[in-house]
């Protein structure tokens, strides 16, 4: 699509570039008008899930309601966290994320740079019917995938999330136009001296590839963390559930306890805010650079 | 002797072959197995009256022309489009606007750029959540700040009328930072040179921005105009976290209504017939936007 227009690699998104066009005559800039309360709007959400998640239940269950609690109840935290498997599915949703993020790394790299650089029988067949699937939406394949994952007798078990996600057609779509734009003559040169293929793509075009490597594995990683629909389809029980499954579990067990529920939501989106916080720059750059979120 | 260079040469096209091969490997088996064949499975499947369950039974087209006679999937249909027809103009519209604002030294814009962020990390059943929790007719933080400037009660998600317009606001409150650094990402490549020669030509603020940087991001609204409409025809953890397509089915959109056939009604054919409009859809939506976005871009240049 047109994401090769939007930015390159090789031209690195810097936000803080911008422009300085404030109106010399205004002490503010007007548009704070503007962004002030857009800010409010998109934080209050998350704000007002935090205050709930601390107060008790007859405090959640109070109109006009209380804004401010008189005390921090962090003991919801802990009910929430027993009340169902919370560690089970944090560790299912690690599994599931790192795994699907090695199986891509690996496996749509190998073919990304076989379509990229290697000409052989067939290439070009494959290279159409990847892209007949990546116009395909999930739903299509939703139930035969899942009769094909019950026939291997994956279904309830995290390897029935992991290996349908192993390798997607976006990724190798993503690593080969990068390929591409790799200079040739270093890999014609190393074929000079000898390295086979795999040692060229191990050796030199691998380490060259950093920057959209770690984008892939960004974009799988919060592809899988916020995976709802596939987990929802063949897990049933909590013990093998993800994170995104087991907190509607969690919903469907605590309907109205909206300070337990709120305490739950709040402990399950840490780990991602956290890593997004601290990598920021990395998040915004692999999203603008393929343009897609899930 | 003369053969040597011929037959070296000979040697590293085979050996691409195999190479090659080798290399593909591993996704051609994956992508065989979970996407190449499920694609065509379901095609067949679409055929079937299949409960995933017994053996399947060819029933021709009659999955086909059931769903064209059936209210529930019209109805469906309706929602979708409804709520694809909201989503995508408010989120691609107003993420302009934002990625507007924010594309500027400004202070605290570091703040107000995370503050348009953070919603892309949230989870969409935890957006769903929250959403419920705001949106609550009784206890809610949305009618508690209507009470406060005199407006009544509203039923919100309760309520038939209004839950689609919840899971619009919902939907365009999670996306918009998604479509802000897009946005972000594209103005950042219009050349500083440009603006001033269109200030220097005398045009003003909103002149400027509307023949030039407006043509100039036209590849990136192009993209976040299909991007949207293809996911806002997929919508369905939203929905199933917040109404599970209720009240009285006026949020049952499309992927909704095949998820309660395929894997509740266990009308796995008549799912994988759903599933096949839906791909039609998309693609010819998609297709005519390409066509319409794409004949702009040349007509500007």
């Amino acid at each position: 699509m047109a994401t090769d227009t939007l930015i390159r690699p090789d031209r690195p998104l810097d936000l803080e570039a911008v422009p300085d066009r404030r109106p010399r005559h205004w002490p503010f800039s007007p548009w704070h008008f503007f962004l002030i309360p857009l800010a409010l709007i998109m934080l209050m959400p998350l704000i007002w899930s935090v205050i709930t998640s601390l107060e008790t239940a007859s405090e959640a269950q109070r109109f006009p309601p209380v804004l401010i609690p008189k005390a921090l109840h962090f003991s919801n935290y802990v009910d929430a966290w027993n009340s169902l498997p919370f560690g089970h599915f944090f560790l299912n949703s690690f599994l599931y994320s790192l795994a699907t993020v090695a199986g891509n790394l690996l496996f749509c790299s190998l073919a990304a740079y076989a379509f990229a650089r290697l000409r052989f029988v067939g290439s070009n067949l494959l290279f159409v019917l990847l892209l007949v699937t990546l116009m395909v939406p999930f739903q299509v394949v939703l139930i035969p995938t899942f009769l094909i994952v019950r026939h291997l007798g994956l279904i309830d078990s995290v390897g029935g999330l992991i290996v349908p996600n192993l390798c997607g057609v976006f990724g190798i779509f993503l690593l080969r136009q990068f390929f591409q734009s790799l200079p040739v003559e270093l890999e014609e040169a190393a074929r000079i001296d000898g390295a086979s293929r795999l040692g060229v793509f191990l050796k030199i075009v691998l380490p060259l590839s950093a920057p959209v490597l770690a984008t892939l594995a960004i974009i799988q990683f919060m592809w899988s963390w916020n995976d709802f629909l596939w987990p929802l389809i063949i897990i049933t029980s909590p013990e093998h559930s993800p994170l995104q499954l087991g907190l509607s579990m969690f919903q469907g067990a605590h309907v109205t306890n909206w300070n337990l529920l709120m305490a739950g939501t709040v402990m399950s989106q840490i780990p991602m805010l956290a890593v997004f916080l601290f990598a920021q720059r990395w998040f915004i750059q692999s999203i603008a650079y393929t343009g897609i979120k899930q | 002797m003369s053969l040597a260079p011929d037959s070296r040469a000979r040697r590293a096209l085979g050996s691409d072959h195999v190479a090659g091969w080798m290399f593909v490997a591993p996704a051609v088996v994956l992508i065989g197995v979970f996407g190449l064949v499920p694609i065509a499975w379901s095609a067949i499947m679409s055929f079937q009256a299949n409960d995933l369950v017994s053996a399947p039974t060819w029933v021709g087209l009659a999955n086909y022309q059931a769903l064209a006679k059936d209210p529930a999937f019209m109805a469906s249909v309706r929602h979708t489009l409804v709520y694809a027809a909201l989503f995508v103009p408010l989120s691609v519209a107003g993420s302009l606007l934002v990625a507007w604002a924010l594309n500027r030294k400004l202070r605290g814009v570091r703040f107000y750029r995370l503050a348009v962020f953070v919603p892309v990390v949230t989870s969409t059943v935890a957006t769903g959540i929250i959403f419920l929790w705001l949106l609550d007719p009784v206890f809610g933080l949305v009618n508690y700040a209507l009470s406060l400037v005199g407006l009544p009660e509203q039923g919100f998600l309760q309520d038939p009328n209004q839950a689609l317009l919840c899971i619009v606001a919902m939907t365009v409150w999670g996306w918009l930072g998604f479509d802000v650094i897009i946005y972000l990402a594209a103005l950042q490549g219009i050349p500083q040179e440009l603006m001033e020669a269109a200030q220097i030509d005398g045009a003003g603020k909103w002149s400027s921005f509307l023949h030039v940087v407006l043509p100039f991001l036209r590849p990136a609204t192009l993209f976040l105009v299909v991007w949207s409409t293809i996911s806002a025809l997929q919508l369905f953890d939203e929905i199933y976290v917040t109404t599970r397509g209720g009240p009285l089915g006026a949020t049952t959109v499309i992927v909704f209504y095949l998820y309660q056939q395929a894997f509740q009604l266990f009308n796995a054919g008549y799912g994988a017939a759903i599933a096949y409009v839906l791909f039609l859809a998309i693609l010819l939506i998609t297709i005519i936007q390409l066509k319409v976005g794409g004949q702009r871009v040349y007509g500007k240049s």
